[in-house]
Parts: C-alpha cells; sequence; structure tokens
C-alpha cells in the first residue's frame, strides 16, 4: 500500500480550476449559486467542506489565514480547519483579523472592518434561501431564473402576521446587487449589514449542496423587508462583560445553575485586543489568563 | 471571575489519542488483522467497497478496522481516499454475460440454460445462533468436481429474443456518460448518473425505498429475473496497444428485475426492467437498486410521480450516506451564536405576548 | 387608465383561437376548435366528462400544448401575440398578472397552509408591492368584495369551508386585476345554496370588473347565468355555438337538446 502524496492545500491542481471557474462565474453573476462539483473532504459534509474547497482553491504560499467559527478561533472545528492547512498547504496562520489575507468562517461576520485585499470564505450548510419554502430543486431553479421572488415575501408577510415581527433571526435572506436573493449562511442577522459595500471579497462555499457563489467588493446587499416593517439588526441590551464594547455580538454564558448569565464578545480577537488596548469591562479586573483544561 | 475557555486544540489531541486506545481495546486481546476482515468479514468488505465507490480489498478491511466497523465512517474513509487518485480513464463495459459465475438464479422460470445454482447463501439456512462459531470451528471442505462449461444466457436476453422485455434502454452511443463525482448532478437526471447515484447508495435507504414500492408507493409488480454473482472481467482499452487489455478480475453481484409491462398507442406492451450492479455478494443491495432503479423510471415510461420511492429528486437527493451523515452529524457542531439569535427572539416575542396579556386583563376585569 | 384602455380595446379581440387540437397517439381529446373572444366577454364550454373541455381549457391558458393550431392573446400593450411565441417568464408573468385561473378544487389554487390575507397578497407581492399595510389592505377590502369575513384574515383556508375556499382562490385571482380569467368547474363539489350565492358573486364581480372570461362547466345552469355565449362539446369537438339564451331556449343538435332536457327543474 502506498501512502498518498497530497498536492499544495490538499486538493489537485484540476479540481482547483474547476473550483475557481465556479468562483469566477459567481463573482461575475453576485447572488447566483453556482453548482459544481464537490469533492469527498477528509472532513465530513456540513462540517465545512465547502468553505475548505473554496480556501483550497484559492490559498498561496504567501497567504495568511485565520479560521474561526462562531467568532472564535479556539472553537472545536476552527482548530481542526485550521490545522488542515497548516499541514497541507504550510501557509502562515493568525488570529488578528486585521492580519488575515483569507478569513475562513462560520456563523459570524468578524466585528473588526475588512479590507481591501482580504477574502471572507463563509462555510454554508443550505445554500437555497427559499428550500423551506420549496423543497424542489428544480422549482427553486426556475424561480431564482425570472426573479420570481413572491414565496419568500409570503413567508414574511407570514411572520408579520403571526408575530407582529419577521421571525427570522439568523440566515436572514437578502438581496444582493439588485437581482438574487441569497442565503448569507447561518450568520446571526446582526451581521447583515456587514455585507453591504465591504471592500473585501466575499465568497460562499456550500460543500454538500455543491454550490458556491460571492458577493464581489462593494456591491450592494439589502435584508428583505417591507417598508412599514423595515430591517432592524439584532441589539444586545448590555455591553461586553469583559472588554465594554457595544458594538459587538455577544455570547451569552451561564455561569451557574441559579439562572446567571454574563454577555461576552463572541468575535474572540475583536474582545482580546480590546481589552489589549485597554478597555474593560463590568466583569474584568485583569487580562484573563489562560485556564489549563486536561 | 469568568476566564474564556481555552485549550481547544489540547482537548481535541486528547480525544484522537482516547479514540485510538478504545479502538485497540483491550491489549490481552489478539489485534485484528486486514486479512481476517476481508476473509471472514467479507460482506462487509463488500458494502464498503460498493459504497465506497473503490474496488480494493485490502484497503476497505483498513477502512473498517479504522472506523471500528462502523461501516460508513468506514465509506467515508474509503470515499477520502478515492478523491485523491488520478484518473487513467474509463475500462470498457463489464460483460456480466460472461460472468464465472459462483451463484445464479432465477425466480421467473423453473430451469433455465445453465441451471440454477444455489452458490454460497444464507438463504435457506435456519436463523439459529451457532455457538460453534465462536472460537477454533473448522467447517468441513465443500465438494469439488470439474464445472460444466454451460453457457449461462441471461434471463432477460432470453425474454428479450421474443420481444417480451423492453430492449435495455440505450444511450446515444456518442453521449459520454455522466459521472457525479465529477459534475454537479441537475435534476432531471438521466438514467446513466441514477444508476450510479444508486450504484452508492445507502444499503438500508435502497432497501427501505425498495420495500415501499412492494407494498403500494408506487407498486411495480417485479419478478427476479436473474440474481448472478461471480467474476468477470475488466479490461482497459490502451491507446498504445491499440486493443483492449486485461486488468483482472473483480467480483460482481448483478440483479435484474422483470417488471410491469407496459404498452402504447403505437407499441404493443411487453415487460420493463429494472436494474442492480454492486461489487463482491451483495444481493439485497442489487435487488433493492433494482426496485428503485424501475420505480425512478416512472418519468420516462409515462408513469404518475405518486409515491416518495418514484420522486427522483428526493431518492437521488438523499442516497448517498456519506453526505447524510456528515449533515445529521454536523448538529454536534456549536451552533450557540444561532441559538443566541433565536433567544433574543423568542423573548422579545415572549415579552409582547406578556404585555398584551397585561392589557387585557382589565377590560375583562371591567366586564366582570 | 385601464378603463380607458379597455374602452378603446373593445372592439379588438382578446382571445383568438384557431384550429386548437391534441391528441394523445390515436386518442382525439379536442379536435379543431376556432372562436373569438371580446374584451368582457363571458363564454361557457359545457359538455359531459369526456368532453375535451378541460383540455382545450389547458391548451387556451397554455399549460398544455396543443398538437395543432393557435392561440393568441392581446397583451396590455395592444399587441396580439401567439402563445407560443411567448418565453417562460412572459408566460408565468402573464398567469399572474393578466389572467385568473380558478380551479374545481380550491385546495389546488390555494396555498393552504398560509393565512388568507397572504393568499390574496401574493400576486402583489410578486409583483413588487412591499408594504405590509397595503398589502394587508388591499387584500382585506377584497376579502369584503368576495364576502368573506375580514377578520378571518389571518386564518389558514384549511380552516375555511368550501364555499369559503372558492371565493378566496377568486379573490387571489382578481387582486392584479386581470383582464382574462379561466374557470374549470368553479361550482363542481360545492352544496346547490352555496353554488348559488357564488354565482351570483362571480356574476357581479364580472360585469364590475368588465372581465372576460372562458368557464368550463357540465352544469348548464353556470352557463345560463354567468355566460353571454356558450359552445357545446361532444368528443372533442364542437358541435353547437351561439348566444347562451339562443342556444339553451333553442338548441338545434339532438345531442345539445339531451342536454338541455337533462337539467333538472329548481
Amino acid at each position: 500500500m502506498n501512502a498518498p502524496a497530497y498536492n499544495f492545500a490538499y486538493l489537485d491542481e484540476q479540481t482547483k480550476r474547476m473550483i475557481r471557474r465556479a468562483i469566477l462565474k459567481a463573482v461575475a453573476i453576485p447572488g447566483y449559486q453556482v453548482p459544481f462539483a464537490s469533492r469527498e473532504m477528509p472532513m465530513p459534509y456540513g462540517w465545512g467542506t465547502g468553505g475548505v474547497q473554496v480556501t483550497a482553491a484559492i490559498l498561496g504560499p504567501d497567504d495568511v489565514l485565520k479560521v474561526i467559527d462562531q467568532g472564535s478561533d479556539d472553537t472545536t472545528n476552527a482548530i481542526s480547519i485550521r490545522k488542515f492547512f497548516a499541514k497541507t498547504a504550510g501557509v502562515a496562520t493568525t488570529t488578528a483579523t486585521t492580519e488575515a489575507t483569507v478569513i475562513q468562517t462560520r456563523h459570524r461576520i468578524p466585528e473588526a472592518p475588512l479590507h481591501a485585499g482580504q477574502v471572507l470564505v463563509y462555510q454554508v450548510p443550505i445554500p437555497e434561501p427559499l428550500r423551506f419554502l420549496e423543497p424542489r430543486e428544480t422549482e427553486t431553479r426556475r424561480m431564482h431564473a425570472l426573479a420570481e421572488y413572491g414565496l419568500m415575501h409570503v413567508k414574511l408577510y407570514e411572520d408579520i402576521a403571526r408575530f407582529g415581527h419577521i421571525a427570522t433571526s439568523y440566515a436572514y435572506p437578502v438581496k444582493v446587487n439588485a437581482r438574487y436573493v441569497m442565503d448569507p449562511s447561518p450568520t446571526p442577522k446582526f451581521d447583515n449589514p456587514k455585507m453591504g459595500n465591504c471592500p473585501a471579497l466575499q465568497l460562499f462555499g456550500a460543500g454538500r449542496e455543491k454550490r458556491i457563489y460571492a458577493i464581489p467588493p462593494h456591491t450592494t446587499v439589502v435584508s428583505l423587508d417591507f417598508e412599514d416593517h423595515p430591517f432592524t439588526p439584532y441589539r444586545f441590551d448590555a455591553p461586553c462583560a469583559l472588554c465594554g464594547a457595544g458594538d459587538a455580538y455577544l455570547d451569552e454564558i451561564v455561569t451557574d445553575d441559579n439562572g446567571s448569565r454574563m454577555f461576552v464578545c463572541s468575535d474572540t480577537d475583536y474582545c482580546e485586543s480590546r481589552q489589549a488596548a485597554g478597555h474593560r469591562g463590568s466583569e474584568s479586573a485583569a487580562p484573563h489568563k489562560e485556564r489549563a483544561h486536561g | 471571575m469568568y476566564v474564556a475557555v481555552k485549550g481547544g486544540e489540547r482537548a481535541i489531541e486528547n480525544a484522537h489519542r482516547l479514540m485510538a486506545h478504545e479502538r485497540r481495546g483491550d491489549r490481552d486481546v489478539p489485534e485484528v488483522s486486514l486479512a481476517q476482515i476481508s476473509e471472514q468479514l467479507a460482506l462487509a468488505v463488500d458494502r464498503v467497497m460498493s459504497e465506497g465507490s473503490l474496488y480494493d480489498r485490502e484497503l476497505a478491511a483498513l477502512a473498517v478496522k479504522q472506523a471500528r466497523g462502523d461501516l460508513i465512517e468506514a465509506i467515508f474513509l474509503v470515499r477520502a481516499f478515492r478523491a485523491t487518485l488520478p484518473r487513467f480513464g474509463a475500462s470498457e463495459p463489464v460483460d456480466t454475460g460472461r460472468m464465472r459465475v459462483a451463484r445464479r438464479i432465477s425466480s421467473t422460470f423453473k430451469d433455465i440454460p445453465g441451471g440454477q445454482i444455489l452458490g454460497p447463501t444464507f438463504d435457506y439456512t435456519h436463523r439459529l445462533l451457532d455457538p460453534q462459531l465462536g472460537e477454533g470451528f473448522l467447517p468441513e471442505q465443500p465438494a469439488r468436481s470439474e464445472a460444466a462449461d454451460a453457457a449461462t444466457p441471461r434471463v432477460t436476453d432470453i425474454l428479450g429474443r421474443d420481444g417480451l422485455i423492453e430492449p435495455s434502454p440505450q444511450q446515444d452511443a456518442d453521449t459520454p456518460v455522466g459521472d457525479l463525482t465529477r459534475a454537479p448532478l441537475n435534476f432531471p437526471a438521466e438514467r446513466d448518473l441514477r444508476l450510479q447515484n444508486l450504484a452508492r447508495a445507502d444499503e438500508g435507504f435502497l432497501l427501505a425505498m425498495g420495500y415501499s414500492t412492494q407494498r403500494g408507493y408506487g407498486r411495480n409488480h417485479p419478478f427476479a429475473g436473474e440474481i448472478r454473482f461471480g467474476e468477470v472481467e475488466v479490461e482497459f482499452f490502451a491507446e498504445d496497444v491499440g486493443f483492449a487489455v486485461p486488468l483482472g478480475a473483480i467480483a460482481l453481484t448483478e440483479c435484474q428485475m422483470v417488471n410491469q409491462f407496459k404498452g402504447s398507442a403505437t407499441e404493443p406492451p411487453c415487460f420493463t426492467r429494472g436494474y442492480g450492479l454492486a461489487f463482491g455478494q451483495s444481493e439485497r443491495k442489487t435487488m433493492s437498486m433494482a426496485l428503485v432503479d424501475r420505480s425512478l423510471r416512472a418519468r420516462e415510461l409515462g408513469e404518475e410521480v405518486l409515491a416518495p420511492a418514484q420522486d427522483e429528486e428526493f431518492v437521488m437527493s438523499h442516497s448517498d450516506n456519506v453526505q447524510a451523515t456528515g449533515f445529521v452529524e454536523h448538529l454536534k457542531l456549536p451552533h450557540y451564536v444561532d441559538f443566541q439569535s433565536e433567544l433574543g427572539l423568542l423573548r422579545k416575542l415572549r415579552k409582547e405576548f406578556a404585555e398584551s396579556a397585561d392589557r387585557a386583563e382589565p377590560l375583562q376585569e371591567a366586564a366582570e | 387608465m385601464a378603463d380607458v384602455q379597455r374602452e378603446t380595446q373593445c372592439d379588438q379581440p382578446l382571445l383568438v383561437a384557431e384550429g386548437l387540437s391534441k391528441s394523445y397517439g390515436r386518442l382525439a381529446a379536442c379536435r379543431d376548435v376556432s372562436f373569438t373572444l371580446y374584451p368582457g366577454e363571458v363564454l361557457a364550454i359545457v359538455g359531459e366528462s369526456g368532453s375535451g373541455k378541460t383540455t382545450l381549457l389547458q391548451m387556451l391558458s397554455a399549460q398544455l400544448a396543443s398538437s395543432a393550431g393557435h392561440v393568441s392573446y392581446r397583451m396590455r400593450d395592444g399587441v396580439l401575440r401567439d402563445l407560443n411565441s411567448l418565453g417562460e417568464a412572459e408566460r408565468r408573468f402573464l398567469f399572474r398578472t393578466d389572467w385568473g385561473y380558478v380551479r374545481q378544487d380550491p385546495a389546488q389554487g390555494l396555498r393552504m397552509a398560509v393565512s388568507a390575507g397572504a393568499n390574496v397578497g401574493e400576486r402583489l407581492m410578486a409583483v413588487g408591492w412591499s408594504h405590509y399595510g397595503r398589502i394587508r389592505d388591499a387584500a382585506s377590502s377584497w376579502l369584503e368584495r368576495v364576502e368573506i369575513d375580514t377578520a378571518r384574515i389571518d386564518d389558514a383556508p384549511r380552516t375555511y369551508s368550501g364555499g369559503m375556499r372558492q371565493r378566496l382562490q377568486i379573490a387571489r385571482n382578481l387582486v392584479t386585476e386581470p383582464r382574462l380569467v379561466f374557470m374549470d368547474e368553479p361550482t363542481g363539489g360545492l352544496d346547490v345554496s352555496v353554488q348559488a350565492r357564488l354565482l351570483d358573486l362571480m356574476r357581479n364581480l364580472v360585469s364590475e370588473l368588465g372581465l372576460a372570461a372562458i368557464v368550463v362547466t357540465h352544469d348548464l345552469a353556470v352557463a345560463r347565468l354567468l355566460s353571454h355565449r356558450v359552445m357545446v362539446m361532444k368528443g372533442g369537438e364542437v358541435i353547437e355555438t351561439g348566444l347562451t339564451d339562443q342556444v339553451l331556449d333553442d338548441p338545434h343538435e339532438p345531442y345539445t337538446q339531451l342536454l338541455v332536457s337533462s337539467i333538472l327543474p329548481p
């Protein structure tokens, strides 16, 4: 039995070319889902294979890679994916958003504003925004082609009729470049405004569903709503307990079984940078120490 | 004071080490060898090769061992390995008519040219757990004799000679055969892609789908025209020499179902077909595959599509167990950011609900 | 504006069918049907089951390709277009805006799990209405118009009676002020008293809105009440055609006479 020898960033050059062609098409048609022949990867479908294939196709030896999941560099899947690229591509990795050239993310957009030259690669489970309204791929494809989005608005109307609000809190659908309705991946609607007119390139990879889509830099991205029920991003009641940030998405930490709770920045790099710069929240006395876990 | 949890990397390393330890189990117990798995758990290896889409007994046995016996995990390992292999091209279509049959049966005729050969099978065994198989059991050698050189023509070819069964649906010779591992799948899909999808499909899923057709969800009156198991030569057309060279033999199971007859205004009625093919001895898989293949031909045969097993998009989108397990198990990944959003929304709605209930109460009191 | 357009186009045909035929192998479901429909005119196609009337309706509404013949429709810009020459996008747009299609089983023509308001508002949202309050008001006023209690606007049609569902389907179809409505046995499956009320409503709406309509029915009473002209079909062919009252009061063909004589007295 011969041990296989892996190409730079795991994928063979043929496959990378195929993926890049799909990426180019996606960039040329903002928000349109381009089908691609997703490969079997060494991690399971649903665990980021789409994002990994996009990253593997665009990574070069001089890139600096950051990988986050739920906004944190230290969650298990982010670590696993970062190690994968460290091993198969040998690229430099970082936790600092501002220093990265490629950022692969699951479910969050970093708080620090992105700049030109950066690429944000999103991991997408279900690329089709209409999927839960219309399960048939043949029909949703037609709806996108003919820009027939009435069904999407029916859903929003129903939410308001039933709850008084649009009841979507994450994966909130958007209209890209005034043409295609797109699912931004399960990022909280809090992050939606960051997608519009962004200086960085945003790429979306869905491995299991075999679709790639893109938002080129400085493209209009509008969250769907009604004139009299406009999109409002979610607001937290209190700032981060560690760094005091009032404009960041917060994780709720349950601290005991009596219902005590604490709210802390989901974006670990953002929080740590702010603390390093001297910002403090109500719960921090000194910069946090690493605690050893067995 | 709250301290952010760190050390995910250490945790993963420890988890992997612990898993490898568990996989080995009690070190006083002898380690299982790949040869033992390939020989004595042959049907597990056959399934991993079929659904992993790679014919290599040793690799499949390694996958079974590495996966601790979890066959879907083993299939995943094989698929991931296959994705890294270079392709040289496509073989010539294998001729199952020239199979060296080890087993060959037909339920449509009592006797057939070449005979009904039971071969090695669980069929007709009594399912009584046999403690003799526990340790150190040596079965008696089977009797040996010269194989009769009788031809074993396909039952479906026999029916076909009289026009009683539709000819095997042919594609245009110039159209390349589709490959869903190379190009994204689009619906509606033609039969070449459907059969490829079914060949790689989860056996349990196909079994349930096939079973549903027998119970009335899209009934197509199947008869097992023929099931044969044995070795076939694989040949590859080598450009340099200008003819097909044999690469070796592989074990295959083939099932031809004979189904509900069909005619039209311009054609006399005849039986229709369903087809199944798998690596190794995989009868349940090939029979289920043939039932579902026939079921998915509903559209091209002008039948009403009513049942799940006839729904091409439903069957083909959910048949791949590697995709399925990936997505089902991905629920173990952290989802707390989205959960936080949902919590926020829910709390808001509950607050509004309580406020409107408070406003309603004073009115009720007034009414009383 | 719409009324002015209608008046000036009143003398121009709205829909023209020429030599429409449909066959399945050796079976001719529909043979050589031709007629012209004018704005504001209601045509009834009557016949028993198997007469080919539903096949004809499907061809007229571009849901079924004909084996022979043409259907032309005058678009809002005044141009008469062969339906076959329309792209899929145009055809679907037409179906959602300028045309209505009322099915015999309202469950087939409604989104049963979605509220009445959303059912009526969908077409408006599909053509770009983006103000929830205004969509809801439009839906509400249409519910009133089809005599559904507006308090039920947030209920799903799953909770409605058969007659209410049918009236909701009508509202859903009329909200974009179509010029032509196709109806396939619109009162089939409803109680007699419910039918009578529904027919009254339909007759009033058609006349108020100046709609043209093609109504397929086996029930001559429906034809009598709703239509100006009637076409009698048998075995895929049109055997008699003319003004409704004339045909029903003085049928010429033996088959028509048979149909007329079998209407039960009320």
